[in-house]
Order: C-alpha cells, then sequence, then structure tokens
C-alpha cells in the first residue's frame, strides 16, 4: 500500500499516512486530486478507481471516506477488506465508533493503524491481538494519569 | 459543513462527560484540542481559519520552546492536527524527536507518532533519531521495543542501518511474537531500501517463516514475496513448504483468531498465492506441487463474501499463470463467469480485470461473457467502461478493429483524466497502424486510417508521446507495398489536411499543426488542382495565429520553403520572410531566411529539397542526390593553410573536455566512440574515409534505432498460439464472417444474458459480432483464405530496397566498422608514413600526451623513440620510466594471416621471455603490416609490448607509436594504461591487475581496514551454470582477480594492482543483478575496477 487517506463528506482531511517517501507538496496534490474525485462518485459505483498509475480503493463509512492507494498488481478486494477491518478496530476501540471519535482522538486512530498496518503491509491480521497492544499501551497511559492525579490531590 | 457542524457541537458535551469510558477518555486531558477542533468547525470562511491556525500555531511554538513545558504531549498532538489541516509545522519536528526521546513512555508514542508522521526516511534530522532508537531497542519495557520496532519499519535512514541491525536481529529470538513480529517487518523495510544490508541474515528469515506464531509467519512472508519476486529460482526449494503452510490454513488448522468473518486468515492465504503464482510461472515440475492445493483453495472458497471473492481472484490468477492443468483452468473459468455475471459492481470490475489478464492465452471465454462485455461499454461507471476496453484492446483484431477503435474514440471523447488519455491515445494510434485498412473489404481504407489518426491527433493534443505522430509521419513517408496505395493514403491524407485548416485550425493541437504542415509540404503536390499559392496562404494564416509556438511556426515555414513556387506563391513566400526575417527567435530567423533564399531560387530549392524524398532526405539524400562531403574535404586547403601559419591543430569538442578532464578526473567514457587524437592527419589526407564521416553515420543510425516501428508486427490472430482445435469446433460463434452473420445471430438468440427490449438486443448482437469477429480459433479464419492478402498488405515494405540501401550500408558498414577503422586509421598514420616518411611532424604531439599521462608522477620524461631504419629484425623503439615500460617491437612475420603467438613470443626480449605474458592480442593487418600486442607482468610495472610484422619487400622507414592514455589508475597508481589508437578494451581489461590470494579471514580484516568504497549493480552471466559463479568466473578469466569463497548467492573477490595497492570486492546475487561493493585503500582504485567490470561483463 502507498498511502491511506480518512477524509469527510466535506473534504476535510482526517487521517492521513504514507508509506512511500513523497514531499509534502506532492503529498498536498494527491490528496487535493484524490478528495476531489473520489467525492464526485456517485454511491453504486465500483469502489475502485484508476489513478495515475496506482489504484485506489475507498469505502464510505457514514460521513468518512476511506481511501487506499495500492500497486496495480495488489489485490483490490483484499484491501477492501483491510480498510473493513480497521473500522472494525476502531469500533471495537470507541465502541460504535462515529467521525468525531476520530476528530478528537485521532492520534488513537494513528496508533491503531500502525499496530494493524506496517510499513503499507498488513503487519497483525487478528483483531485480538491488535487492540491487546493497544490497550497494553493505553493501560500504562490509565495508570500513569490516575497516578498524576493522586500526586497533584497529594501536594 | 453545517450537519457536521451541528452533529459536532450537539454531540461535545456527551463527549466530553464520556470521561470515564476506557475509550473516549482522553478527551478531558486534551481540552486544548478539543478547543481548537470546535474553534475550526465553527468558523465559515478558509482566511479565518488560516488566521485561526497561524496564531495557534505561534502559541504552540512558544510553548515548546520554553525549558519546562509539561504539556509537550498535547502540544504535539495539536501540531499534528495543524499539519494535518495543511499548515506547515517545521519547527515542531525538533522537538517532536526530543520528546521521543527524552519523556516519559507515554509522551515517546506521540514523540514517535509525530515524528513518522511529519518526516521522511530521507529528511535530515531523522539521523537525530538514531540513537534514541538504539536506546529503546535495548530497554526492557517491551512497550519502548514496540514503538522503536514500528518507527524503525515505517521510516529509518538508510545510511544509519548497520548502526540498529544487529539489535533488530536479535529481536528475532525475542520470546514475545509480538516483538519478534516487530522485528521481521523492520527488517522486510530494510530489505526494501539496502538489499545488501541485510543479505547475511536471508537464513534467520527462515527460521522466521517456521515460527511458531502464525502471526511472525505471516510477517516474513512479505519478505519472501519481494525476494521471490526478485530471483525465483532462488526458492524454488521451499515450494513444498508454502503449499503445506496453504493446506494448513485452508484446512482451518490455525487458531480462531485469525479468522475474518469466518474465514481462515485470508490474508495470509492472498500472499501465499500470490508467492505461489511466482514460483510456478513457466515451471511444469514446481506448478505440479500446487495443483491440488489450488483445486482445494478453489473449492473451499465458496461463501458469498467478499473475502472469499478475493481470494478466488487471487486463485484464478495464480491459475492462469503457473503451468496450465486443464481442471484448474475449467474452474477457474468458472470462476471468471460469476465475477463478470455478478451484479456486484465491484466483482464485475475484477471479473473484467481477470478476463483481460487471460484473454490472450484463452479467447474463447471473452466470447462466453460477449453480450456482459457489451453491457460494460455502456455502463454508466468510466472505470468499467475503461476495464472493457483495456479487454478489447487485447483481443483486438483485423476484422473488428474498426468497431474497437470507434469504442475507444467514444470514450475518449468524455475522458477527462490525463493519465487516460495519454494512455489510450497511444492504444488507438497503435492499433490503427497494425490495421490500417478495412478488413470487410479487404480494400485499404484510408479514410479510416487518416480520420482516426486525426482524432488521435486533435484528441491526444499535446500531451500524446511524442512518438506517435514521428511514427505516423514515418508511415506516411515510407508506405506501403504499392505505389498507387501510397499515393492514395498520402492524397487523402492531404485532402482532409486542407480540409482542416479551412475549418478552424485554431483549435487544433501544436503536435497535430506540426504534423499537418509537414503532410501538406511533402505532398500537397500530389493534388493536381491545388494550388501551392492556396496551400502557402492558409500555412501563413497559422502563423498568425496567436497560440501558435514557435517550433510550430518553424515546421510551417519549413513547409512553406518547400511549397514556393509560381508568382504567387512567391509572393506570399517574401511577405511571411519579410515578417519572420527579423523575429528575436533565431530559428525562426533562420527558417525565414531560407524561405527567401529558396523561393527565389527555385533551382536550388530542387536541389536542396527534392520532391518525394520525405523522411529519408536526410540520410539518403545526403549520401546519394547530392553527395554531401561530410569530412569537409574543401576546407583542406584552408586548413593547411592556417596549420602552416601557425595555427592549432583542431580538436573535436570531446577531446578538448577529456583533455581538460583528464588532466585530473578519470574519463568513464566508453572507448569505443573516442576519436582518434591524430586529427590533424587525417584532415590532411583526402582518401580517407575520415572518423568524422563514420561518427556522422553512426548518429544517422542511432536515430533510426530510435523510432517504433510497430507496422511489421503481424496482427493479433497470428500472434496467438493455436487453441486446442476441437474444442474451437464446438463452439458456434458469430466470429466467422459476414457471410456466416445470420447463423452467428441466431446462435446469440441462444445465449443466456439480460434480456433488454428486442429493438437494443439486436443492436448489441450487432455490436457483438462486428466486435468478437475473427475470434476464434486461427483454423477457422484461415479457411476462409482471407487474411492471408490482409497480412501482406501490412507489412512495410522491405528494408533496403532501393529508397534505403545506402542508408542500410552506410548502417552496416558503422556496425562493423570498429576494426575496419581502425586499420584504416592505422594504415593511413602508419603505412602513409612508410611512404611519405613525412608525418612524423605529428610526433611530438603524440608524445607529449603520451607523457602527459607519465608525467604524473615525475616531470622528467625520458622519451626514448628509436626509429628502426633498415633493420627491421632487432630494432626496438622503447619508452621507458621509472615503473613504466613500452616497448614497441618491429618483428617481421612471415605469414601474416596466421599470426601465432609462438611466432611472436619468441621476439620478445630475452629478459621478459621468462616471465609469463598475455596472449598477444592480433590488432589489425594489412596487406603489408601487422599489429599486434601483448603486456608483461612484472612484480613492479607493466610492460606492454609491439609487434609490428612487415611482409612487404620495401623496408618500413620510420614507424609512429602513438599512445594515449585512457584511464589513469589513482593518482598514486604507477600504472598508467595505454590506449593504442582508440582499440584497447580488450587490452585494458585484462591488463589491469593481478590476483591478490588472501583467506577469508583475511579478507575480512582488510574490509574493515579500507576506507574508499564503492557499490554498484552489474549485470550477471548465466550461460547454463550458477550465474554467481559464472560471471565471477568471466571476471577472474577477464581481469585476472581471485575469487577468495562463494557462499550461496554471494561471494568475495580480491586482487591487488601493484604491492600494496589491494582492492577488495564484495558480490551478491540481488533482483536478477550483481549488486557489488568494492573496498580499497587507494581512492579511485574502486571506481574504477567496477567499471572494467562492466566492461569485462558487457564484453562477455
Amino acid at each position: 500500500m502507498q498511502f491511506m487517506l480518512l477524509f469527510s463528506r466535506q473534504g476535510k482531511l482526517r487521517l492521513q499516512k504514507w508509506y512511500v517517501p513523497l514531499s509534502d507538496k506532492e503529498k498536498k496534490k494527491i490528496t487535493r486530486e484524490l478528495v476531489q474525485t473520489v467525492l464526485a462518485r456517485k454511491p453504486k459505483m465500483c469502489s475502485f478507481l484508476e489513478w495515475r498509475d496506482l489504484k485506489i480503493v475507498y469505502k464510505r463509512y457514514a460521513s468518512l471516506y476511506f481511501c487506499c492507494a495500492i500497486e496495480d498488481q495488489d489485490n483490490e478486494l483484499i484491501t477492501l477488506e483491510i480498510i473493513h477491518r480497521y473500522v472494525e478496530l476502531l469500533d471495537k476501540y470507541f465502541g460504535s465508533v462515529c467521525e468525531l471519535d476520530i476528530i478528537f482522538n485521532f492520534e488513537k486512530a494513528y496508533f491503531i493503524l500502525d499496530e494493524f498496518l506496517l510499513g503499507g503491509e498488513a503487519q497483525e491480521t487478528s483483531k485480538k491481538n491488535v487492540l491487546k497492544a493497544i490497550e497494553q499501551a493505553d493501560l500504562l497511559q490509565e495508570v500513569r494519569h490516575l497516578i498524576k492525579i493522586t500526586v497533584d490531590k497529594v501536594f | 459543513m453545517s450537519d457536521v457542524v451541528e452533529k459536532t457541537l450537539t454531540a461535545l458535551p456527551s463527549l466530553l462527560s464520556l470521561d470515564s469510558q476506557p475509550g473516549s477518555a482522553k478527551l478531558s486531558s486534551t481540552s486544548k484540542l478539543g478547543n481548537l477542533i470546535r474553534g475550526i468547525t465553527e468558523l465559515t470562511s478558509k482566511h479565518e481559519e488560516e488566521k485561526l491556525i497561524q496564531c495557534e500555531l505561534s502559541s504552540i511554538k512558544e510553548q515548546v520552546s520554553s525549558p519546562n513545558t509539561t504539556m509537550m504531549k498535547e502540544l504535539m498532538v495539536r501540531t499534528i492536527y495543524c499539519e494535518m489541516l495543511g499548515y506547515e509545522a517545521s519547527f515542531s519536528y525538533i522537538h517532536a524527536i526530543k520528546l521521543a526521546q527524552q519523556g516519559s513512555v507515554l509522551e515517546k508514542r506521540v514523540g514517535y507518532l509525530a515524528v513518522s508522521l511529519f518526516l521522511n526516511e530521507s529528511h535530515e534530522l531523522l539521523l537525530l533519531l538514531v540513537n534514541t532508537v538504539l536506546k529503546d531497542l535495548q530497554s526492557t519495557n517491551l512497550i519502548e521495543v514496540c514503538m522503536a520496532l514500528t518507527v524503525v519499519s515505517q521510516m529509518f535512514p538508510k545510511d544509519m542501518i548497520p548502526a540498529i541491525l544487529p539489535l533488530v536481529e536479535e529481536k528475532l529470538n525475542h520470546p514475545k511474537e509480538i516483538i519478534r513480529r516487530k522485528a521481521v517487518l523492520a527488517l522486510y523495510k530494510f530489505y526494501l531500501i539496502a538489499p545488501n544490508q541485510v543479505q547475511h541474515i536471508h537464513n534467520k528469515f527462515r527460521k522466521a517463516l517456521c515460527d511458531k506464531d502464525p502471526g511472525v509467519m505471516t510477517a516474513s512472508l512479505h519478505i519472501y514475496l519481494q525476494m521471490i519476486q526478485e530471483n525465483p529460482e532462488g526458492y524454488k526449494d521451499l515450494t513444498a513448504s508454502f503449499v503445506t503452510i496453504l493446506k494448513q490454513v485452508v484446512g482451518g488448522k490455525l487458531p480462531m483468531d485469525f479468522n475474518y468473518h469466518s474465514v481462515p486468515a485470508p490474508w495470509l492465504q492472498i500472499q501465499l498465492l500470490r508467492i505461489l503464482s511466482l514460483l510456478g510461472k513457466n515451471d511444469q515440475s514446481t506448478s505440479e506441487i500446487m495443483h491440488e492445493v489450488l483445486d482445494e483453495s478453489l473449492r473451499r472458497a465458496e461463501m458469498n463474501h467478499n473475502i472469499t471473492y478475493a481470494i478466488l481472484y487471487e486463485c484464478v490468477k495464480c491459475v492462469y499463470t503457473i503451468h496450465p492443468k486443464s481442471e484448474l483452468l475449467e474452474k477457474a473459468a468458472k470462476c471468471i463467469g460469476n465475477f463478470v455475471l455478478s451484479p456486484k459492481i465491484n466483482l464485475k470490475y475484477l471479473g473484467l480485470k481477470a478476463l483481460t489478464y487471460v484473454v490472450q492465452q484463452d479467447p474463447k471465454l471473452a466470447l462466453q461473457h460477449q453480450m456482459t462485455i457489451i453491457e460494460c461499454l455502456d455502463h454508466p461507471d468510466l472505470i468499467i467502461k475503461r476495464e472493457t476496453l483495456e479487454l478489447l484492446f487485447r483481443i483486438t483484431n483485423a476484422q473488428n478493429v474498426t468497431v474497437i477503435v470507434e469504442k475507444m474514440l467514444e470514450f475518449l471523447r468524455i475522458s477527462k483524466d490525463d493519465h487516460t488519455t495519454i494512455d489510450l491515445v497511444g492504444k488507438v494510434a497503435e492499433l490503427a497502424e497494425k490495421y490500417p485498412s478495412n478488413h470487410y473489404t479487404y480494400a485499404p481504407d484510408n479514410e479510416w486510417f487518416i480520420e482516426t489518426m486525426n482524432t488521435v491527433f486533435s484528441v491526444g493534443g499535446d500531451m500524446m508521446q511524442p512518438d506517435i505522430p514521428n511514427s505516423f509521419l514515418k508511415l506516411l513517408s515510407e508506405g506501403f507495398d504499392s505505389v498507387e496505395e501510397d499515393r492514395k493514403l498520402r492524397l487523402f491524407a492531404v485532402n482532409s489536411y486542407i480540409s482542416l485548416l479551412r475549418g478552424e485550425p485554431g483549435k487544433l493541437p501544436q503536435r497535430f499543426l506540426q504534423v499537418i504542415s509537414w503532410v501538406l509540404g511533402e505532398y500537397s503536390h500530389l493534388r493536381a488542382d491545388l494550388e501551392p499559392a492556396l496551400v502557402l496562404r492558409l500555412l501563413a494564416k497559422l502563423l498568425d495565429m496567436k497560440n501558435c509556438s514557435s517550433e510550430t511556426k518553424s515546421w510551417v515555414l519549413t513547409a512553406m520553403t518547400k511549397l514556393c513556387e509560381g508568382g504567387s506563391g512567391v509572393s506570399v513566400a517574401q511577405q511571411v520572410s519579410e515578417t519572420y526575417g527579423s523575429s528575436l527567435d533565431t530559428v525562426l530567423r533562420q527558417r525565414a531566411q531560407e524561405l527567401q533564399h529558396l523561393s527565389q531560387d527555385s533551382e536550388l530549392r530542387a536541389r536542396v529539397l527534392p520532391r518525394g524524398a520525405g523522411l529519408d532526405r536526410s540520410l539518403t539524400y545526403c549520401h546519394n542526390l547530392v553527395q554531401v562531403d561530410s569530412s569537409l574535404s574543401f576546407l583542406d586547403g584552408f586548413v593547411s593553410e592556417a596549420l602552416a601559419a601557425g595555427a592549432a591543430p583542431y580538436k573535436p569538442p570531446h577531446q578538448r573536455q577529456e583533455e581538460l578532464a583528464g588532466t585530473k578526473a578519470l574519463s568513464l567514457e566508453p572507448y569505443g566512440l573516442s576519436l582518434p587524437i591524430s586529427m590533424s592527419s587525417c584532415i590532411t589526407d583526402r582518401q580517407s574515409p575520415t572518423l568524422l564521416s563514420m561518427s556522422s553515420g553512426l548518429s544517422a543510425t542511432l536515430k533510426l534505432d530510435g523510432v517504433k516501428r510497430v507496422w511489421g508486427r503481424e496482427g493479433y490472430l497470428s500472434q496467438k498460439e493455436p487453441v486446442e482445435e476441437p474444442a474451437q469446433v464446438e463452439v458456434p460463434s458469430p466470429l466467422r464472417s459476414p457471410s456466416q452473420q445470420g447463423e452467428a445471430d441466431s446462435f446469440h438468440s441462444q445465449t443466456p444474458s439480460l434480456t433488454p427490449t428486442p429493438e437494443s438486443d439486436q443492436e448489441k448482437q450487432q455490436l457483438a459480432s462486428s466486435l468478437f469477429v475473427g475470434l476464434g480459433s486461427q483454423s477457422s479464419v484461415c479457411l476462409m483464405g482471407k487474411s492471408e492478402p490482409t497480412t501482406q498488405r501490412f507489412r512495410r515494405k522491405a528494408k533496403g530496397h532501393s529508397t534505403a540501401s545506402s542508408t542500410s550500408e552506410q548502417v552496416s558498414n558503422s556496425v562493423i566498422s570498429p576494426p575496419s577503422t581502425v586499420d584504416n586509421l592505422l594504415c593511413n598514420n602508419l603505412l602513409d608514413s612508410n611512404i611519405t616518411s613525412e608525418l612524423a611532424v605529428s610526433s611530438p604531439q603524440l608524445t607529449s600526451r603520451l607523457s602527459q599521462g607519465l608525467a604524473a608522477t615525475n616531470g622528467t620524461c625520458d622519451t626514448d623513440t628509436e626509429l628502426p631504419e633498415s633493420d627491421r629484425k632487432e630494432s626496438k623503439p622503447a619508452v621507458i620510466r621509472d615503473s613504466y615500460v613500452v616497448a614497441a617491437d618491429p618483428a617481421p612475420h612471415e605469414d601474416p594471416d596466421r599470426p601465432k603467438d609462438l611466432a611472436l613470443s619468441s621476439h620478445l626480449p630475452a629478459e621478459l621471455s621468462e616471465l609469463s605474458h598475455s596472449e598477444i592480442t592480433h590488432l589489425c593487418t594489412n596487406q603489408n603490416l601487422e599489429l599486434s600486442v601483448c603486456h608483461v607482468q612484472k612484480e613492479d610495472s607493466l610492460l606492454l609490448i609491439v609487434f609490428i610484422s612487415n611482409s612487404s619487400d620495401s623496408a618500413v622507414q620510420q614507424i609512429l607509436v602513438c599512445l594515449f592514455s585512457g584511464v589513469l589508475f589513482g593518482e598514486e597508481a604507477f600504472t598508467c594504461w595505454c590506449d593504442v589508437v582508440g582499440i584497447v578494451s580488450l587490452l585494458i581489461s585484462r591488463v589491469c591487475c593481478r590476483p591478490l590470494t588472501v583467506s577469508t579471514e583475511e579478507y575480512g580484516t582488510m574490509w574493515l581496514a579500507f576506507s574508499h568504497d564503492t557499490k554498484q549493480n552489474l549485470t550477471l552471466i548465466s550461460d547454463g551454470q550458477e550465474p554467481l559463479t559464472a560471471t565471477l568466473n568471466v571476471l577472474k578469466r577477464r581481469l585476472q582477480l581471485h575469487v577468495v569463497e562463494i557462499i550461496g548467492m554471494e561471494g568475495i573477490v580480491a586482487c591487488r594492482l601493484l604491492q600494496d595497492q589491494p582492492c577488495l570486492m564484495h558480490c551478491r546475487v540481488h533482483a536478477g543483478t550483481l549488486a557489488v561493493w568494492l573496498r580499497s585503500p587507494i581512492p579511485d582504485l574502486p571506481d574504477c575496477l567496477i567499471y572494467h567490470c562492466q566492461r569485462a561483463l558487457q564484453g562477455h
């Protein structure tokens, strides 16, 4: 996978992950073009797009578009399922996820993505394992948060 | 916009109160982020947003740089948000790195995230991360290790990989599977960016493949897929293992965790299928191992869910890629059918894609689904349409080309995407040129061809590949077999262009205008009733257009130059040339001048621009009609006068550069193209076809090669393998011929397909019959005996006939000329001197060049050139310098036809006869003289020995040995390589080193000690045996390297120049090339050796 973009129906970028080194200018250009192209498509249309020399696989969940760029020889359908699995993970983690969860906790969404896809390849496809890894790291945060609160109170 | 704002605002209170819930709990701690986001959603204009963010960023900037910020993490998250909105916050990059370095575990996590989002792997700040990663990799906290591995597998500076590699490698044995998995993926990343660095751990990959945790094993498959893609031969032994794994996965042996919608580990399955298809490609025995499991996969995947289709699709691709097995093919074909017929649009798309993939092997499949394909052609989704056209492109043949091209042009007119347009325009042009005539009537259809190309040019505009207009013009000017047909075609083109110019030429793209003006200039005379003046006026109108580029203008002016004749024509030409005669553009001015002069002198014009010469003008015309003297011999008098007056002799530009560069840098230019230095002597010599003309001939050849030749290719039908004939007979199809249309149509009505209204149905069937005609087996078409005449017409006129003969001669001449030119040169230089005894004039220049190379170490140059007078037996002009000897030995030889090593070697000086000498290389001969060369390696020097044998009666009066240095081996290197008049690639490459015998251990210590290194990929040689060994053997033989050891895909090699000048080479087979890494204490030696290795391998 070359990159993954999440954007809203209004074309606002919500998440971007690039697995190929590109300059900021290129990234912005690509994002702008793609958001435009994808938003212009009608709901019953094919989820795949040929774009430059890449394949774009996108899917809409509620108000959010998930959009991945893959190479020509990659399997489009499995990419759709990667998107779906990611949504499942978000859903499980946030508990029936909505766009706002991703807006306000986008760093969490990144952590989950990094646990699921690494360097553009599916790293761990077992849902349980991904969430376990995230929770372990989170747990630490909770504990420290509590400690900090306690300490604040004491002093 | 507004509904989201509303939704956001209404949801906010509840979100804020969700504090205690695990997932959304963090809002309170990042309330500033919340505020920011809320603030932004409330804004109405982009401008306000910009102001807010800039304000936010400057406040963040202030806070992060204050020494005791406690909110670093929160600030960083806000910065990430701003960057995502498209605002630059590069001031924060360094803080992100600091946060990853110094923060607590949690801050680290955000720091690493920010780093991975802000920077890419070539960013210089990334170097600062190396230490942090190193530290975290050694941490006892698993989470820290995980974070470090995560960031490493996303981005890491290539040069710093060695620093952390051992630590990452170590993690492959970690008890926790998550660490092992991430370590494998980190190594995968390293493999992608710097394969050389991880080559030594290939066996550890195997261990990862056998890991008891399926996650680790899956991760290792990424590496294997990559490696097998690059070198399928190297991993055939793993086929059985991959098959076993796939069997277990398909059989449901993995833990339930890995199920996805109750399909066992689909990602793993797809990965394995891709690997298997790579391994089984063109390999029957390997394919047989996997047949069973493929069958099983096809059978198991029956659930109606996307994920099973994904697996099926990969299976189908695999079945069609590996060595075919009929049962599997049948099942796969059925699968494709299900895809194509599926109402789900995504599946339909993949079905079409699969069809496109397999249709060349199995055109019947396209026939089976013809009605669906027709429907897809009219699909509202352009992507589906586009893929259908791709499929049709693959099944195009002489009979259906008109319809398919029509469909493609239709698409082109509505497509707005540049990439698609460029691609499709190229395809249409290819088809049009391949099948330029209508095959229903078997009469050439110029109209169709020209009009199709017109559309191509107007739609493709200035985006299309430049070779399309070029090959079109080439086609037009070379023509086909029949002169009459050519005339008609050109005439039609002229007519069509005239009417275009009369219309609205302002709308036509520049490229098209250029084509038009060339064709009109060249062929408008074919239309008898057309006044040249009229054409001239039409062309002149183009010049006045605002959007006409100066390149186009110059095409137009050239065309006008060809046409200006007759009273009114001349006046138009005069007018135009006056306007452009003072143009600021020098090219235009030049063209205008030409126009002016040639329009006044019709005789000259007829000579310069003869009619009908077409594209061949540049070649044929130059060499035949006008006899251009490319050696510029008419200037000889002038040159010799100037020389006599003391002018410096002419040096070609590249030589001047060489001299400039030669003082210090290495010359990496190939020898073959360099011209002799004794150009001054060549100029005075009139008879000699000098190298100058040779080189101009050469460039002409190159130009010719560059042009794409699609014409000679045969059509789709004849390319295709004969499909099984019995099967063909059974297929009743509309692919016969127009005469059998009725029968075909009746077949159509039987085909199971959606039944639209009868009228449109019939329309579609008609379309189908025209699209899929000729798709049957070859035999059915041949039976009609009609493909014959058509294919003949397609063949381009055989090259080398009248018009091209001189060119091809020229070509062949220059192709085989190296020896003969050398011959000429030597003869001219040496033999002429024999006859005239005058040429020694140029000797000082030559010797000075020689000494230029030598004097690098020592100012004095005791060049000692003895000229043998009448004694031809023993004289030995020798140039001896401290460590360098050139001995020219004019040894007579009785039989010039059989230069025997033995005979010549007996003439070696006594003190050298003991030493081993190289094979004596025969350089050149004429009837009297013969020149051979060999070299002798002494411990501290290298001797070049030149044998000249004279079999004529006359004595050699004077011998001039021209040597000039080709490649200098570093400044301290004592050895200077000599290039004997431009030939010596052979000689040099064999001379340059001696084997250095070391053990592997010694090699290891030396390797670390040497500082100068270079890396490069070389081509592999495979002649039967293992490619690495074969290549190294060639190098060993050619360059006298010492192969220290070969282990698997790697080899180490050592050599030295002289004492204490070693060079080590490490080779590894990678991606079909040989990745070599050279190290030496001498600065330029590795580069130099690489160069010689390349040459040696090329020459092989």
